[in-house]
């Protein structure tokens, strides 16, 4: 029978609120997005130019990331952290701004640097570079999120030792409506990695 | 030459979302990649995109940019010589 696996710590970002673990961490006034994560980077002292860079996908994975994992930086645990995200949108919000960039014929100047976020799984590659991950990761496009699914996929990784914890959920975002739960899953740990905990956090 | 300089220094910091830096910290030789600005390779494309779209310049050699893009004086001069807009 397989070990217990368990939920470590969690976050939730939306409608301009962050939380870790069921707690407010940080809050705004209506605003963009835009400015609502720089708003975030600055709450939270992130010294990270290439943040500014990112599209807004990866944005909001990369802040979840940040808070989850800051306490467990430089410990060889982190190095083996596999990350399973998903979503439903894809790079929807931005393949549509490159798309949009490249439909004038009379003014056609594709962006190098939008183009290179035309792909969900852009935001792992942000993360394992920021946190000097060279882990599983993955990354599925559901119609909705899927806790069983993720469940599963992450309890496999861990049995068949592929990770030592994994960092896995949901990150959607399109034309301003976002929502991200990333939890940590591990060994140990007090929240059960179950199908309706999740569900219970992802509500 | 200046004004063009002061132009080039503003929209490569809004081009390339350099948030944290401002006109004052880029001096006309700082290094545009590397220890200078630390600008990358998709950075460098889009400078190539820049000079074709504000200054009708089409480089056809990317390896070209290597000595263009040095610094805020080499593009400057370049445009200068090269520009058709």
């Amino acid at each position: 029978m397989a070990n217990k696996t368990y939920i470590q710590s969690f976050c939730t970002i939306e409608e301009n609120q962050i939380k870790v673990n069921g707690k407010i961490l940080f809050e705004k006034e209506q605003s963009l997005f835009s400015d609502f994560s720089k708003s975030v980077y600055q709450h939270f002292n992130i010294d990270y130019p290439k943040f500014f860079k990112m599209d807004n996908l990866s944005k909001l994975a990369f802040l979840a990331t940040e808070l989850l994992l800051e306490k467990t930086e430089n410990e060889e645990q982190e190095n083996n952290t596999a990350l399973v995200f998903s979503n439903k949108s894809s790079s929807l919000d931005t393949d549509t701004k490159y798309q949009s960039s490249i439909t004038d014929k009379g003014s056609y100047y594709p962006s190098p640097a939008v183009f290179v976020y035309t792909l969900p799984n852009i935001c792992l590659g942000e993360i394992s570079i920021r946190h000097q991950l060279k882990s599983e990761n993955s990354f599925f496009v559901f119609a909705q999120f899927n806790p069983l699914f993720m469940m599963n996929y992450a309890n496999i990784l861990l049995e068949k030792n592929k990770a030592t914890s994994v960092l896995c959920g949901w990150v959607e975002y399109f034309d301003e409506e976002y929502k991200t739960l990333l939890y940590l899953v591990g060994a140990e740990g007090e929240l059960e990695h179950s199908e309706e905990s999740i569900k219970k956090l992802y509500k | 030459m200046e004004a063009l300089k002061q132009e080039l220094k503003s929209k490569i910091i809004e081009v390339l979302n350099l948030e944290d830096i401002n006109i004052e910290d880029v001096n006309d030789d700082d290094p545009l990649f590397g220890d200078g600005l630390g600008l990358d390779s998709i950075d460098a494309l889009e400078l190539i995109v820049m000079l074709d779209k504000d200054y009708g310049i089409k480089l056809v050699d990317p390896k070209e940019g290597k000595d263009i893009f040095q610094s805020i004086e080499t593009m400057g001069a370049y445009i200068t010589a090269n520009r058709t807009k």
